[in-house]
C-alpha cells in the first residue's frame, strides 16, 4: 500500500505511549463494536509507478481532439504558459482559504487584483473571489434580488439550458417562483417578456452572447426589466468583453458568468469558475467571500477578507448563501490569464474569435449548412444540417474534428475561436462536401 | 508589495497570439467605449510578480497546518501528475460519450469507490464544494418527502457543534433550523433530540466525530430517533478524516453523506478551492440524484440520468480534475492505507493533546479523535491573553494557526487537527512552541497583544476594511 504517514514504526509507538494505548484501535473505544470495520472495504493500495499507469490508462482511452468546434458553455482557448507556471508554484496550490492575513497577503492581494479585473471586464462596481461556476453563480445572483414581495425569477429561454436547470434546482426548493421567457429568432421574445415582467418580479436573467451565439438585445431587455422595477442580470462570456458593451454601462445590477474561457483548460466539465460583480448598491448581498483593502497596525497597505457578516461561518441559517470553499486557484489563473493577454491580448483573442466564426459560418453556408438566425454573433452561431446533425458530428470525429454540438435533429451550435486555424476550417468543409 | 496594476507601463505586452488568418470582421454589436484597464506587462514582470505572491503565501507544503476541521493533509505530487494529464484536462465536456470512455471510467470507479468507503450505494459527483455537497444531500431529503406527499416536513435539526454552513445550507434548502444541544461529554443530548423531533422533521445534519473531536458514542440510537420520527439523515463528512477505512456513515445509520476530497483525500485546498463535495445516498435515494450520474453495462460507460432527478447543482459533471486526484489518492492508499491514514491522524492529534495539556485547558480532556479543541478562557481570564493573541503569536514561528474561536460552544477555543502527515518530530516541535507562547503570555502579555512581529505585515485592521469598503484598485487619475 502506498502512504503519505512519515513516522517510523518506533516514533508510532512511542507516541502510543505517550498517549497511553497500546494500538491505533485502541483509539477508537468511542466507536462501538457494531459500526467498527473488521477488515478493509476497498482493494489494497499500490505504489505510485502501478497508481499513474492506471490512470494514464484511462487517460489514453480518451480522444483529445486537435481541432475543436465546440463550446456551448466550455470554450477551448490559449493559454498561455506563463499561466500555468504561476498556478503551479506548490504554495498558492495547498495553501488554505486565507483566514490568517499575515501569512496570506500573497492570496489575498491576488484575490483583490482578481476582483478589481472582473470589475473592469464587466464595468461593474464589485466582484466577489468567485463561486463554484457559471450557472451556480447565476443562481446565486438571483437569490441577491429577493425582496419581500418581488419574488419572482424570469430567465430568458436562449440561455444556456444547463444553466436554466441549476437556477430552477436552486429557485425551487428556497420557493422562488421561475418564468422561462421563450425564444423567438434565436433571441428573447420580448413580447412574451412584456407579459411575465410582472409587479412582483425580482429580476430578469439573459445572456449575452445567448446559448444560441445569438446577441441579445441588452439595452431594451434590461430597460425592460427596470421599468417594472425589476433587476436585471446579465450572464456574460469573458473574452466577448474584450469588445462588446459592458454590463455596466448598459445599467445592468448583476453581471454573471463562467470564467472558464480564462485560462482554464476545459477539462471534461471542472473546476471552473463562477464570477459574480454587481453595483455597489447591491454590494452586501453578494455572496462567498470578498477581498478589502485596510491598513496593518504597522500602518502599511494590507488585504483582508472583508464583510464577513453576511457569510455563513458568522451569520449560519440568515448568510446571503452557505458557500464556503469556492474556486479561488481557478480565480488566481483568470487573474493571471488577463494579466498575460493585457488589455491589447484580450482584444486580440476577442477578435480572432469573432472572424474566425464569422469565416466559418459563410464557409458552412457555402455548402448548404445555412445560418439558423439572421443576427449579430460572437463566436457561436446555429446552422441547418442537410444530413443529420448526429451524422455530421460522426463524420468529422472520423476526421479528428470535435464538430459543432447538435442541438436538434438537424441542427448544429457551432463555435470557433483563436485556436481554429483557417486550415482547421477549410478541413471541415473539405469533409463536409466529402471531399477528404 | 506592488499591486500588478502598479506595475503596469503602457505598451509591456506579450506576444501570445497569431495574427488572423482569415478575413477580419468588424463586430456588428454594441462596443464597450474603453478597453478594460488590465495590466501591461511583460512576461518576466508577470513572472516576478507572482513570485513576490508566492513569497506571502503559507502552504502545507511551508509547514505545520493544524487548522482543526479543515485536514490540511500534505497533497501528494502523484495526484497532480495524474490531474494533468492532456487525456484528462483536454477533454470538452460534451463530447461524444464513446470518446471519453476513459474519463467515465475514471467517475464511474470514484463514484463506487467513495460509496464502499462511506457505506452508501450510490455516489454523484457534481457538489463542487463542501457547503454544495450539503446543500445537494439536503435536496435529496426535501425529494424524498415530497415524493410521498409528505410536504409537512419543514425542518432540520443541526446540533449547536455544528460547522456554520449546515445551518446556512438548510436554509438554502429550504428548511427552518431547529438547533440541538450538545451534552456534558460534548456528544447530541439525547433528550434535546427527542423533543426535537417530529412530524415536522425532515431530517438532521450531523458531523461525526464532531467538531470538538468526539465521535458519538451514541450514534446508533441517534439516527434512529430521527428515523423513528420519518426523518433522514444527513452525515457531514467534514471529519471523515478521523474513521476513513475503519467506520462508515451508511452503517452509523445515515441516508446520506458528503466527503470533502479536499479534506480526507488530499486533494489541494488552492487558497479556498476548487475543492469538491461528492454525495453518497442509500439506494432508496438514487432516483433523486442530480444528473448525470455515470453507469456502466456491456457496452461500456454512460452517463444516466436518475428517473427523478431533482435536477442540478451546476453545470456538467462537478469539478472533474479534482476527482481525478483524490482518485489518484484512493487507489494508493487502498483500504488498508486509508485506516493506516486515519489512525495516525488520531494518534497525532491524541499525541499533541498530551503533550499540551498540562500548559492549557482542554475543552474535552478524553481521548479525542483526528482533533481537539483548547480552551484559553481560563488563561485569558489569567493573563488578559486571548486565543487570537496566541494564533497571531504562532504566526511568528511558522506555524499555521489553529481553527479560532470555533467551535462556537466553547469560550476562547482553539481547534487543532495535525493530520497523519506529520512526523512525531514536527508534533513535538510545535508542542514546545505552543508552551513556549503559554508561558510568553504570563511573562510578557504585551507582546502577544501585539503580536505578529515577525510577519509580513501586522495585524490588519479589518473593522476599517468592513466599514469602509475597498474591494477593488482605482486610478488616481
Amino acid at each position: 500500500m502506498g502512504s503519505y504517514v512519515p513516522s517510523s514504526a518506533e516514533e508510532k509507538k512511542s507516541m502510543l505511549a505517550a498517549v497511553g494505548v497500546r494500538t491505533l484501535d485502541d483509539l477508537y473505544a468511542s466507536v462501538s463494536e457494531s459500526v467498527y470495520l473488521k477488515e478493509p472495504v476497498i482493494p489494497e493500495g499500490q505504489s505510485e509507478m502501478e497508481v499513474i499507469s492506471k490512470l494514464s490508462g484511462m487517460a489514453e482511452k480518451n480522444t483529445v481532439y486537435k481541432s475543436i468546434f465546440r463550446g456551448a458553455g466550455a470554450y477551448h482557448h490559449y493559454i498561455p504558459s506563463i499561466v500555468k507556471n504561476v498556478i503551479n508554484k506548490e504554495a498558492f496550490r495547498t495553501t488554505y482559504t486565507p483566514y490568517q492575513a499575515e501569512i496570506s497577503q500573497g492570496i489575498l492581494q491576488s484575490i483583490f487584483e482578481y476582483q478589481t479585473m472582473i470589475c473592469e471586464l464587466t464595468g461593474m462596481d464589485v466582484s466577489n473571489a468567485s463561486v463554484y461556476d457559471g450557472a451556480s453563480a447565476a443562481a446565486e445572483s438571483i437569490f441577491m434580488c429577493q425582496e419581500r414581495k418581488k419574488t419572482k425569477a424570469v430567465i430568458s429561454g436562449t440561455s444556456n439550458p444547463e444553466v436554466i436547470e441549476t437556477i430552477q434546482t436552486y429557485c425551487k426548493s428556497r420557493g422562488v417562483p421561475v418564468v422561462i421567457v421563450p425564444a423567438k429568432d434565436g433571441q428573447t421574445d420580448q413580447a412574451a417578456l412584456a407579459e411575465a415582467l410582472t409587479d412582483d418580479t425580482a429580476c430578469l436573467y439573459f445572456q449575452q452572447p445567448n446559448y444560441f451565439g445569438v446577441m441579445e438585445d441588452s439595452e431594451t431587455l434590461i430597460q425592460m426589466a427596470h421599468d417594472k422595477k425589476a433587476l436585471a442580470v446579465m450572464g456574460v462570456n469573458p473574452i466577448a468583453l474584450g469588445l462588446m458593451k459592458t454590463p455596466g454601462e448598459l445599467g445592468a445590477d448583476i453581471a454573471v458568468g463562467e470564467g472558464q474561457p480564462l485560462g482554464l483548460p476545459m477539462s471534461f466539465g471542472g473546476p471552473y469558475l463562477g464570477f459574480m460583480a454587481s453595483t455597489k448598491k447591491l454590494m452586501r448581498k453578494l455572496p462567498g467571500r470578498i477581498v478589502g483593502e485596510t491598513k496593518d497596525a504597522r500602518g502599511g497597505r494590507c488585504f483582508v477578507l472583508t464583510l464577513q457578516a453576511r457569510e455563513q461561518h458568522i451569520r449560519r441559517e440568515k448568510a446571503s448563501s452557505n458557500i464556503c470553499s469556492n474556486e479561488a486557484l481557478c480565480a488566481m489563473t483568470a487573474g493571471a490569464y488577463l494579466t498575460a493577454m493585457g488589455p491589447e491580448g484580450l482584444a486580440q483573442a476577442a477578435k480572432l474569435c469573432l472572424s474566425k466564426a464569422h469565416y466559418l459560418a459563410s464557409a458552412l453556408a457555402g455548402i448548404g449548412y445555412t445560418p439558423v438566425y439572421d443576427k449579430p454573433f460572437f463566436h457561436e452561431f446555429v446552422t441547418k444540417t442537410p444530413i443529420p446533425a448526429a451524422d455530421v458530428e460522426k463524420k468529422l470525429a472520423d476526421k479528428g474534428i470535435l464538430s459543432g454540438l447538435p442541438i436538434g435533429e438537424n441542427e448544429m451550435l457551432w463555435c470557433a475561436t483563436e485556436m481554429n486555424t483557417k486550415a482547421q476550417m477549410d478541413a471541415v468543409i473539405a469533409v463536409l462536401k466529402g471531399e477528404e | 508589495m506592488e499591486l500588478i496594476f502598479e506595475r503596469s507601463r503602457h505598451g509591456h505586452k506579450m506576444a501570445l497570439l497569431p495574427a488572423c488568418d482569415v478575413p477580419e470582421v468588424t463586430p456588428d454589436f454594441p462596443l464597450r467605449s474603453e478597453a478594460p484597464k488590465l495590466p501591461e506587462v511583460s512576461e518576466v514582470e508577470m513572472s516576478r510578480h507572482y513570485s513576490a505572491l508566492e513569497q506571502q503565501a503559507f502552504g502545507v507544503n511551508d509547514g505545520f497546518y493544524p487548522l482543526g476541521s479543515c485536514t490540511m493533509k500534505y497533497n501528494p505530487a502523484v495526484n497532480e501528475t495524474a490531474a494533468g494529464l492532456p487525456g484528462f484536462t483536454e477533454l470538452h465536456p460534451l463530447q461524444p460519450e464513446s470518446s471519453v470512455q476513459g474519463a467515465l471510467e475514471a467517475m464511474y470507479l470514484t463514484q463506487h469507490l467513495l460509496a464502499d468507503i462511506t457505506g452508501m450505494d450510490d455516489v454523484t459527483l457534481q457538489p463542487a464544494a463542501g457547503a454544495h455537497g450539503e446543500y445537494t444531500g439536503l435536496l435529496l431529503i426535501r425529494a424524498y418527502h415530497e415524493a410521498r406527499g409528505d410536504t409537512a416536513r419543514t425542518k432540520i435539526i443541526v446540533p449547536d457543534s455544528a460547522h456554520g454552513t449546515n445551518p446556512a445550507s438548510a436554509a438554502m434548502a429550504g428548511y427552518s433550523v431547529v438547533p440541538v444541544k450538545s451534552n456534558a461529554a460534548g456528544g447530541v443530548d439525547l433528550d434535546a433530540l427527542r423533543e426535537a423531533v417530529g412530524p415536522d422533521t425532515a431530517g438532521l445534519m450531523l458531523t461525526n466525530p464532531n467538531t470538538l473531536g468526539i465521535f458519538d458514542p451514541n450514534i446508533r440510537e441517534i439516527t434512529q430517533i430521527v428515523h423513528d420520527a420519518g426523518g433522514l439523515c444527513y452525515y457531514d463528512g467534514a471529519n471523515l478524516n478521523a474513521v476513513v477505512g475503519r467506520a462508515r456513515p451508511g452503517d452509523m445509520g445515515f441516508d446520506c453523506v458528503h466527503v470533502n476530497l479536499h479534506k480526507t483525500f488530499s486533494t489541494p485546498h488552492g487558497g479556498g478551492g476548487p475543492g469538491s463535495g461528492p454525495v453518497g445516498c442509500k439506494a432508496f435515494l438514487e432516483e433523486y440524484l442530480p444528473h448525470p450520474i455515470v453507469t456502466k453495462d456491456d457496452a461500456g460507460y454512460h452517463f444516466m440520468k436518475p428517473a427523478h432527478s431533482f435536477g442540478r447543482v451546476r453545470m456538467f459533471y462537478g469539478n472533474f480534475l479534482v476527482a481525478i486526484r483524490a482518485l489518484t489518492y484512493i487507489l494508493t492508499l487502498g483500504g488498508d492505507g486509508l485506516a493506516e491514514a486515519s489512525g495516525m491522524a488520531v494518534l497525532n492529534a491524541n499525541y499533541l493533546m498530551t503533550r499540551l495539556k498540562d500548559a492549557i485547558d482542554i475543552a474535552y480532556p478524553g481521548t479525542c479523535m483526528h482533533e481537539f479543541v483548547m480552551t484559553l478562557e481560563k488563561y485569558k481570564e489569567e493573563t488578559g491573553v486571548s486565543a487570537l493573541d496566541v494564533a497571531k503569536r504562532l504566526l511568528d514561528y511558522g506555524i499555521h494557526p489553529p481553527t479560532m474561536y470555533f467551535p462556537l460552544i466553547v469560550h476562547e477555543a482553539l481547534m487543532a487537527e495535525p493530520t497523519e502527515t506529520e512526523s512525531k518530530e514536527t508534533l513535538d516541535a510545535a508542542a514546545d512552541v505552543f508552551c513556549k507562547i503559554f508561558e510568553e503570555g504570563r511573562t510578557d502579555p504585551e507582546m502577544l497583544h501585539s503580536a505578529p512581529h515577525d510577519t509580513a505585515i501586522g495585524r490588519p485592521d479589518e473593522v476599517t476594511a468592513a466599514r469602509h469598503p475597498k474591494l477593488r484598485y482605482t486610478w488616481a487619475d
